[in-house]
């Protein structure tokens, strides 16, 4: 019996059990897939929000603006990539010039720090690729880019070191409410815990309807991006938004923290929660809409597209309280933008409301905020690299070509707690296959690396999930 | 550190005949830099045979081929550092590389020679929009699996792209039991060579649906299916021209891109064209000292022309460290015109070439019955009749220095005409 059962390891599902694992409990995270990180997480804009657009008084509002605040802090115990780089709203015209009023006035009443509007001048000062069309824009300088998925693996690593259980490859079938909480059924096991939360992104409506009637929806909008190579990562140094206008929010034109170029989302509704598929139509839908502010985008170093599913609910707002009709049951749904720059304030505001349930809980003495460091070895400098390929000859060995990624740092991402067990998994950690080859030389040797470290045969290794076999055994 | 008179960045077929040249030609001091476990690059994977004609006048196997290389490599003593990864160069032609057992390495070379080869474009690079299961291979890839490894990577496919190593794949699943569904081209013709569509599609009725575009992969796991459509002449999806394949394999062999990461990051001049290292007659980039040969400067047809052009880097280099190349000369460019997408070499300093200055290229269409003109500062000094021109074929010619009437920044130009123009 568990105390606490968290559905759902997205940056949400991991945020919490972190959180949680702060606190004298029992706890287990549970995931459908192969690994963390692995539904929405992984294909979305990467962007913290400064939390200037948010509707004052909403829940969105208020967490995007606490959240925000609190990244810095947890990449840094977590090791995480993150840059503080400001968001700049682009107006061509008078009309989006009177949006930029209103987002700013909205940012001043969610309480956003510096955000100032600049003129024309200002603004190609600071990005000299934007179209001359601007004529102002919205500048706010705590907006920031982070790593999503790496960020909820290194959030579950933490997790784990901190007590909590992971348990991937677990799909929930169904929910029953027994005597001192709920059983939830998985192909695998039966898992039972006190309290339930539900962080199940896209699938929180189908898992809170396990347990209660329907009381709110998901709808899966899709968004469709193209990431560029790293050799024009620098095409702009903020992250770059339209503004807002009838037709639709725009898209946005970002560096990675990795270095890469992000274009994108578009905004569709679609019926099947698993569509995660590009289209050649909206692909191009993008690049027309980002030419409107930066036409210089270099679309042939495109190294991939990808799509990703936003979980948005029927009320507009997120959704964070006990269900009314299963008592112990916490709904963190409906978790759509900004609820990456929210992610943080969400843990600490469920927590608080388990706290509220429970009536008080018992914080750990021995909780270890920190993981450990994480080796990335074209970071080091000379000597540093000499010396590390001394400690570990692994270190030594290129794996991956595009982003000089060793065979060490690959052996790591697969020994670490919540490590990595697939392909994608690797991929998402380190990064080999991430690059321009997209794993064409590296993917080979990336599955005989897993197969050597897990004692498995290399026809066992997949890519994704368990039916996403690589070779015919 | 470690110091060399000409240090070799790759040790594939380029890198290689490059390394033996510039020992023959006098020089000690050599290393080769090769990233993988041995010596001989693709040519390991190359199981099939048609390597060596124009070198041997025999037909080997692409390993055959890289053994006659390499044994002659090991006679001369030429060394070389396996496993080894460069990481960086400079102008100053100071290298840091990797491995396990040297540890972190600068090296000092008096001239480089950049052999590293190109990678295989992918599905990201052309947008083939759909899902992102397991089972889309590059062909070179799934060629390293089934070739290297001995690994089956699937039991339908279908092959997209009807570049030589798709074609040479297409005969190679077939002879391992999958069913090649079909060959799938964008263009009106196939990008590779002629006898690799004979000999990899026709002997195996293997269909080559030219002028067709894939334009969904299903399947959320494994590749389900794919769906490809007729284009018109303008590249645009037909409708109503979809066709469905149940396939759990997608090969892509939709082009090959010179690997030139080093060469930029060193601050080399890549050509826009090739996106390989602008060179002279001498096989040298834009850095001094800095010379380059093989797939990283365009992609060749042949493993032969390979060798030919690295062989003339490699005395180059060796020329370049004995002093015996002129750098003081006139310098003229070469300039591809009409129906030409590129030409090797970009400059020519004219006091360095010999009885004659040989020219590479390919064209941009499939052409019949045309002349290759060639003019210098629009003067026609040659005309050569080609019955039949394509892209996925090399092209060469020859200058007879006597013709070479040039003054400095003159252009050569060659371009198409058509017969009775």
């Amino acid at each position: 019996m568990y105390d606490v059962a968290v559905i759902g390891a997205g940056i949400i599902g991991t945020f919490v059990a972190r959180e949680l694992s702060k606190y004298d409990l029992k706890i287990v995270l549970i995931d459908k897939e192969a690994d963390v990180a692995n539904g929405t997480t992984k294909a979305n804009s990467a962007i913290v929000h400064a939390g200037y657009d948010a509707l004052p008084g909403t829940l969105k509002a208020r967490l995007n603006a606490r959240g925000n605040t609190l990244y810095d802090q947890v990449c840094k115990q977590l090791d995480v990539p993150f840059k503080r780089i400001g968001s700049l709203v682009i107006a061509t015209n008078k009309e989006e010039m009177d949006t930029i009023k209103v987002l700013h006035r909205r940012g001043l009443k969610n309480c956003i720090p510096a955000m100032k509007i600049l003129t024309k001048q200002e603004i190609i000062k600071m990005e000299p690729n934007l179209n001359e069309n601007v004529i102002g824009g919205l500048y706010a300088p705590t907006a920031g880019i982070v790593s999503p998925w790496e960020l909820a693996e290194a959030l579950a690593e933490n997790a784990v070191d901190n007590g909590v259980e992971l348990k991937l490859e677990r799909e929930v079938i169904d929910i029953k409410k027994i005597e001192e909480g709920y059983c939830i059924y998985t192909k695998a096991e039966n898992i039972s815990a006190r309290y339930v939360i539900n962080c199940a992104g896209v699938y929180a409506d189908k898992i809170n309807e396990m347990v209660t009637s329907k009381t709110f929806t998901i709808h899966p909008r899709r968004g469709q991006y193209n990431i560029l190579d790293k050799s024009v990562g620098n095409l702009v140094n903020h992250v770059i938004f339209q503004a807002p206008t009838d037709l639709g929010k725009g898209v946005l034109v970002a560096p990675t923290v990795h270095g890469n170029l992000l274009v994108g989302p578009d905004t569709e509704d679609i019926i099947d929660k698993e569509n995660t598929a590009t289209s050649s139509e909206r692909i191009a839908l993008i690049r027309k809409t980002a030419r409107k502010t930066i036409d210089k985008i270099p679309f042939h170093k495109t190294i991939t597209s990808f799509a990703g599913l936003r979980a948005t609910p029927d009320t507009g707002d997120f959704i964070i309280q006990e269900a009314e009709e299963a008592k112990g049951f916490i709904n963190v749904a409906g978790i759509e933008s900004p609820g990456l720059s929210a992610a943080p304030a969400i843990a600490e505001y469920t927590v608080d409301l388990l706290k509220n349930l429970v009536g008080s809980l018992k914080e750990k003495t021995d909780f270890k905020p920190e993981r450990r460091p994480v080796l990335r070895f074209m970071e080091l400098n000379a000597e540093e690299k000499a010396a590390v390929i001394k400690k570990d000859p692994r270190y030594g060995r290129i794996i991956c070509r595009c982003e000089s990624i060793t065979e060490g740092e690959i052996v790591d991402a697969i020994h670490r707690s919540a490590g990595a067990r697939t392909v994608d998994a690797i991929k998402r950690r380190v990064r080999p296959g991430m690059g321009r080859c997209q794993g064409g030389f590296c993917g080979p040797r990336v599955m005989e690396i897993l197969a050597r470290e897990l004692g498995k045969d290399i026809t066992e290794i997949v890519k994704d999930g368990p039916k996403s076999y690589i070779l015919i055994n | 550190m470690l110091t060399y008179e000409i240090v070799v960045i790759g040790g594939g077929p380029a890198g290689l005949a490059a390394a033996i040249e510039a020992k023959k030609n006098g020089i000690e001091s050599i290393l080769i830099i090769e990233r993988d476990g041995e010596l001989g690059g693709i040519l390991q994977q190359c199981i099939h045979n048609g390597f060596g004609l124009h070198v041997f006048k025999e037909e080997l196997t692409g390993p055959e081929y890289a053994e006659k290389f390499i044994h002659e490599l090991k006679q001369m003593g030429i060394a070389y550092k396996l496993d080894t990864m460069v990481l960086d160069i400079n102008k100053d032609k100071e290298i840091h590389a990797i491995n396990t057992i040297d540890g972190f390495m600068t090296i000092k070379a008096g001239a480089v020679i950049l052999a590293m080869g190109c990678r295989e474009r992918t599905r990201g690079a052309i947008n083939i929009p759909g899902t992102r299961p397991a089972g889309i291979y590059t062909a070179g890839t799934a060629q390293r699996f089934v070739n290297m490894e001995g690994h089956k990577v699937g039991k339908r496919v279908v092959i997209l792209g009807s570049g030589d190593i798709g074609l040479i794949m297409a005969r190679r699943m077939t002879l391992e039991g999958a069913k090649v569904l079909a060959v799938v081209e964008l263009m009106p013709f196939s990008g590779g060579l002629t006898r690799n569509i004979v000999q990899c599609l026709e002997d195996y009725n293997i269909p080559l649906l030219l002028s067709h575009t894939l334009t969904e992969i299903r399947g959320k796991d494994r590749v389900e299916g794919i769906v490809i459509a007729k284009v018109d002449e303008n590249k645009k999806i037909i409708p109503g021209t979809e066709q469905e394949f149940d396939c759990d394999t997608l090969l892509l062999s939709v082009g090959l891109i010179p690997e030139n990461e080093l060469s930029y990051n060193a601050g080399i001049e890549l050509d826009p064209i090739t996106y390989g290292p602008t060179v002279n007659e001498a096989m040298e980039t834009s850095v001094e000292g800095i010379f380059a040969c093989g797939n990283v400067v365009h992609v060749h047809d042949l493993v032969d022309f390979v060798t030919q052009e690295s062989r003339r880097a490699g005395k180059n280099a060796a020329g370049y460290i004995k002093k015996e190349i002129k750098k003081e000369s006139q310098t003229v460019h070469t300039h591809p015109e009409k129906g030409i997408r590129y030409i090797v070499p970009q400059r020519v300093r004219i006091a360095n070439v010999g009885q004659k200055l040989d020219l590479f290229m390919r064209v941009d269409n499939v052409y019949q019955d045309v002349y290759m003109v060639v003019k210098i500062n629009d003067k026609e000094i040659k005309r050569i009749k080609k019955k039949h021109l394509a892209p996925g074929e090399m092209e060469s010619l020859e200058i007879q220095k006597d013709d070479l009437v040039c003054e400095e920044g003159s252009m050569i130009s060659i371009l198409l005409e058509k017969e009775g123009a």
